[in-house]
């Protein structure tokens, strides 16, 4: 300890790894409990942050989270895909709360990379079906009205590799493939009706600007009914790894649909059955059956803390229990927690913002007595739908569907804390 | 809540959901030239729709398809490390590790025309002149035995004669109707007989990324 205070004295130089240290000895003493002589050398010793200045206003032009928070990122699971240029990455959703995603953490899927466009060589085409074929550029679309939406995105892939049993040790790699942000963005059905859709217009073929010329066939009337096309995401640009200069937003539709990098929207009278919507995004069923165009994202909810990457590390006590829930038919009603495997079941505390085809946040809040648990959560939509065991959707699906695994989790937390994804009987 | 709030908060509601009722076009933007639209217009459908002219045979799409795709899909469509297979396949959809590939899963040919046109190869996509896709799919149909012979030539004209296995093997999203969607009673209290045992966990297969072990990968 001596030295350590001693470390102090010295320049700022040595204040990081000082800080570092210091965290370590302040985390042992929280989690024993114990304070050594006098009290704590977090009140009585004298910081750095106490005495000296720190950075100006011209240090950080774009402000970055504390260093402190630099393990909080999105993570690859590498073994996943053949490249990370065609790959995944996930949102670390047990270091988050409440129930906006920030830019930067938001989870990424890209099928040939990150397009890096100029927004001012960026151009929308609308063609097909209409009455005119449009183009606009960026300063064209900032003239038509917008609006401002709180959506969640999630891969229908999200938790599929979860199908045949437990799997990944952390929520950041079951569910990670999900994030949800303020949009805004101009309705498509403005755009639409300026080009003008002619009576046999029904689905929409929208395509992205990158080198997998992402496409899928989407129905017109889900299109007029909430589509936007977005330029920005909680208040600022995209982000280029999110589409910028501009997406489009699918609400409560899997996430493949949400076309990044948009360039050009094909009006027709069929679906065009292209790639990402065949080979891809389709369910395969245990006869050999595969369902397509399975848009919608169901009910689905999942404990965040604790979870394997945030165990329990009090050992017992008055304990806060934390999660998300969504759905893509509307919103959450209700959340209900297990503590045993599934036998009995209370209801959670939903907090914030209720929206339309948003992430909820909902706590639940225990004295845990130190003994081990078995930690589920069960989400109820607007409609009615009830989140469904893994039991319950394998008995329909078999295990071999990859994606639209909307099943319940199940978290093992032992009596040191320590949390195991596991399935119960 | 008071009720002057709940009727400030409804209004409040009603304002955020509404959209502005526009009279009729902005007149924001311009007409396409019909250069611009042919430049990016390439999708295909099932119906054709979109085939451009050309054509290409069996052999030479083995040469082109030997420069440009084997290097990821193996020289027989087989997948090199991660990347796709592309043939073979055929009857497993049902077994327990299904082999999706074009001829065994995919349910349209155009699908195939319309995604190496616009994706392939990758890293250099839209690359390839009208005649070398019509050359890959045919040597694609070849490895997945929908033809037989080496001089076969797919064109345009001839492009809707040939279909895949599996183009039935396909239906809609049934979800609504299912079990689960029906069951609106949420159980609370002993919902389960017995005390809920531990049957797999994660640990065993120990894939979480920086566990050692690496089984094969699915999402591409």
């Amino acid at each position: 300890m001596a030295k350590l205070i001693d470390g102090t004295r010295n320049k700022l130089s040595s204040r990081r790894g000082f800080l570092k240290a210091g965290l370590a000895l302040g985390g042992m003493a929280a989690t024993t409990g114990a304070i050594a002589g006098e009290g704590d050398p977090a009140i009585l010793e004298k910081k750095d942050w106490v005495q000296y200045t720190g950075d100006g206003v011209d240090a950080r032009p774009y402000g970055t989270p504390s260093e402190f928070e630099e393990h909080v990122t999105r993570k690859n699971v590498a073994w996943l895909t053949a490249d990370p240029v065609s790959s995944v990455n996930f949102t670390p959703l047990h270091e988050l709360d409440g129930i906006i995603t920030p830019n930067g953490l938001c989870f990424e899927r890209h099928h040939a990379g990150i397009a890096e466009i100029d927004p001012a060589e960026h151009r929308l085409m609308i063609n097909g079906l209409v009455e005119k074929e449009l183009v606009f550029t960026m300063e064209d679309l900032m003239r038509f009205p917008r609006e401002n939406r709180v959506y969640f995105l999630e891969c229908a892939a999200n938790t599929g590799m979860e199908w045949h049993g437990s799997q990944l040790n952390g929520c950041q790699f079951t569910h990670g493939m999900i994030h949800n942000v303020m949009y805004t963005g101009i309705p498509l059905k403005y755009l639409l009706e300026e080009a003008g859709l002619k009576t046999n217009a029904k689905w929409l073929l929208p395509e992205g600007a990158d080198a997998s010329g992402m496409t899928r066939s989407l129905p017109l009337a889900k299109a007029l009914e909430d589509c936007l096309v977005a330029f920005k995401m909680n208040g600022e640009a995209l982000r280029p790894e999110q589409g910028y200069p501009l997406r489009l937003v699918v609400p409560g539709w899997e996430g493949n649909m949400w076309i990044k990098w948009l360039r050009r929207i094909e009006v027709g009278d069929q679906p065009w059955h292209h790639r990402e919507e065949t080979a891809k995004y389709t369910d395969l069923m245990e006869n050999g059956k595969a369902r397509h165009f399975t848009w919608e994202m169901d009910a689905k909810s999942v404990i965040t803390n604790p979870s394997p990457q945030a165990p329990l590390l009090h050992k017992s006590g008055h304990t806060v229990l934390s999660g998300i829930a969504w759905s893509g038919r509307g919103k959450v009603d209700r959340v209900d927690i297990s503590l045993d495997g599934g036998r009995n079941w209370r209801p959670a505390r939903i907090d914030g913002l209720s929206l339309d085809k948003s992430m909820h946040r909902f706590y639940y809040e225990f004295d845990w007595d130190g003994s081990p648990l078995l930690l589920q959560s069960r989400a109820i939509d607007s409609t009615g739908y009830i989140q469904p065991t893994r039991n319950e959707l394998r008995a329909i699906r078999g295990t071999n569907s990859i994606y639209h695994n909307n099943g319940i989790q199940t978290w093992h937390v032992k009596s040191d804390g320590e949390v195991e994804n596991v399935e119960v009987s | 809540m008071s009720r002057f709030l709940k009727i400030a908060l409804l209004a409040t509601i009603s304002i955020s959901c509404s959209l502005p009722v526009l009279a009729g076009p902005l007149n924001i933007g311009r007409e396409a030239t019909s250069a611009e639209v042919l430049a990016w217009n390439i999708d295909v459908r099932p119906d054709g729709q979109g085939l451009p002219e050309g054509r290409g045979t069996v052999a030479w799409g083995e040469e082109v398809f030997a420069e440009k795709c084997a290097s990821c899909h193996g020289d027989f469509g087989e997948g090199v490390d991660r990347w796709p297979v592309l043939a073979g396949g055929q009857g497993t959809l049902a077994d327990e590790d299904p082999v999706k590939t074009i001829g065994s899963y995919w349910p349209y040919l155009s699908t195939v025309f319309d995604y190496v046109n616009r994706a392939m190869p990758f890293g250099e996509a839209q690359s390839l002149e009208a005649d070398e896709v019509y050359a890959i799919t045919a040597y694609i149909l070849y490895l997945n035995d929908i033809v037989d012979d080496e001089e076969f030539e797919l064109s345009k004209s001839n492009f809707m004669q040939h279909r895949l296995p599996n183009e039935n093997g396909f239906f809609a999203d049934p979800r609504l109707e299912s079990p689960i969607a029906e069951n609106k009673n949420a159980c609370m209290k002993d919902c389960v007989p017995g005390v809920a045992k531990i049957v797999m966990r994660a640990r065993t297969l120990d894939v979480t990324p920086d566990g050692e072990d690496n089984p094969s990968g699915g999402l591409n």
